[in-house]
């Protein structure tokens, strides 16, 4: 059977969320591999949700904010990609490919490009396979 | 004399062991000085490797629940530590994990970067000063004309106490502020009641900020992190506002912010405080919010000046962390 990535993605409730609401209400098609959780703003995604999320078995983790300049907590986004820079880091010297992590940003109206992000998220996280985390974790 | 007196004057029976240690936990305890006598007073110390002459079929003769508390230094990392650590559980009443290494990993637990392999090979092949063309290395059993010997085997990686056995209080720190322990000793001694188990004791539940007598403002941003070295400490601002990471809001207070007080960052000894599962993940959260820039190729460079944010978040948590260790 061929791999089927799991990727779980944070969405902001303002920009994000909406966006992807607007890709299916408008009947696009987009890969079935993004597992979406809703949450207030970006800046909420802290560590240990990302780590969390690898741990339990994600092969990779997308989170998606307003565009910067227009979060509604007028900042929170600035902060997610602060955070988001430091994780990458983190990430590869846990032995972690950084590319399993990424930060995008989605507005509300940008149905077509949550959609295509989806695909193209999928299609590089597919191409990475399986992310072992869990399993090492398990094994250990 | 009734059989409640009886029981009373008995001493406490204490056990003192050491897993992946540096032996700083065992000279914590004896930092105790003169109370010292207060506490051979009341109790006997009945295992202590470091300073009695024991041997371990001395404690394998105990009965189930001989010893009363037992404070278990150092992490997991070959197979005698697991076997003492499980040994010590069944001839215990209360099992302590006695500072850092025991309590999440300590810093024997950043060999979690690495795997057995790699260290081995390092150790007995590529450093400098090694020559072994026959490339030799431990092996738990070996046969020799007198026999086979046995040396304790090497694991993958290193655990924390709790993964072995199931610990009853936690005293963390690196070491303990010893007097901490004189406290926590002074509870079990006199009877009073003690708190519900599997707790961290000797330690507040709110952060080394709180306790912290550095000026603080609310607004805390950073423009460039610095090393102890480059800055010019004037003694009373909090380090994370002169740029220098300080692991102080993602860990217990406790110690009386030793480091703190002594001009040198706090380093995250006394691991996270209450209901915090992961320190590091808490700490890089705080401190990514402080950096003080909009710009996304600013920040790039102002993390980094990070050298080494897992090293540095982890130093003393990585086998008690989400993801305890490389993945390799």
């Amino acid at each position: 059977m061929s791999f089927k990535p799991k990727i779980i993605s944070f969405l902001c409730n303002w920009c994000s969320y909406t966006g992807a609401d607007l890709a299916g209400t408008s009947r696009m098609k987009y890969s079935s591999n993004i597992r979406i959780i809703r949450i207030m703003c970006s800046g909420r995604v802290e560590p240990t949700f990302v780590m969390k999320a690898f741990r339990e078995g994600a092969d990779g983790v997308l989170i998606c904010g307003c565009h910067p300049g227009d979060c509604h907590y007028h900042e929170g986004n600035y902060k997610c990609l602060r955070r988001f820079k430091l994780l990458q880091k983190y990430l590869q010297q846990m032995g972690i490919n950084k590319d399993r992590l990424r930060l995008e940003w989605i507005s509300a109206s940008e149905g077509k490009q949550f959609a295509q992000l989806a695909d193209e998220m999928s299609a590089k996280i597919s191409e990475l396979g399986p992310c072992k985390v869990k399993k090492v974790m398990e094994t250990s | 004399m009734t059989k409640n007196a009886k029981e009373e004057k008995q001493k406490l029976k204490m056990a003192i062991y050491w897993g992946a240690a540096c032996g700083g936990c065992c000279v914590s305890v004896l930092d105790v000085h003169e109370k010292l006598f207060d506490v051979v007073a009341a109790a006997d110390l009945v295992f202590w490797p470091i300073v009695l002459d024991v041997k371990y079929k001395d404690l394998e003769a105990m009965p189930d629940g001989h010893i009363d508390v037992v404070l278990y230094n150092g992490a997991i990392r070959n197979s005698e530590n697991q076997h003492i650590a499980m040994l010590l559980r069944q001839k215990s009443k209360i099992m302590v994990a006695y500072g850092s290494c025991a309590h999440m990993g300590g810093i024997p637990g950043l060999a979690n970067f690495s795997n057995k392999k790699e260290l081995f090979d390092r150790v007995y092949n590529t450093t400098e000063t090694t020559i072994n063309p026959e490339k030799i290395q431990p092996k738990p059993f070996n046969k020799v004309s007198e026999g086979e010997l046995f040396l304790p085997e090497f694991f993958d990686e290193v655990s924390p106490l709790n993964k072995v056995v199931c610990v009853d209080y936690y005293l963390p720190g690196c070491p303990p502020q010893t007097e901490r322990l004189v406290e926590v000793f002074m509870a079990i001694v006199s009877g009073s009641e003690l708190p519900s188990k599997k707790s961290v004791i000797g330690a507040f539940e709110k952060t080394q900020c709180d306790e912290c007598e550095r000026k603080k403002t609310d607004n805390k941003t950073i423009k460039e992190f610095k090393r102890p070295w480059e800055i010019y400490d004037d003694g009373e601002t909090c380090f994370l506002e002169q740029g220098v990471i300080c692991m102080g809001p993602a860990t217990r207070g406790g110690c009386g912010v030793r480091c703190i007080v002594g001009n040198a960052p706090c380093r995250g000894c006394y691991g996270p405080p209450a209901d915090i599962l992961d320190p590091g993940a808490k700490m890089m959260s705080a401190i990514a919010t402080m950096i003080d820039s909009n710009d996304e190729k600013e920040i790039e460079k102002i993390v980094s000046q990070i050298e080494d944010p897992a090293g540095t978040f982890y130093r003393f948590s990585l086998p008690s962390s989400i993801i305890k260790r490389k993945i390799m």
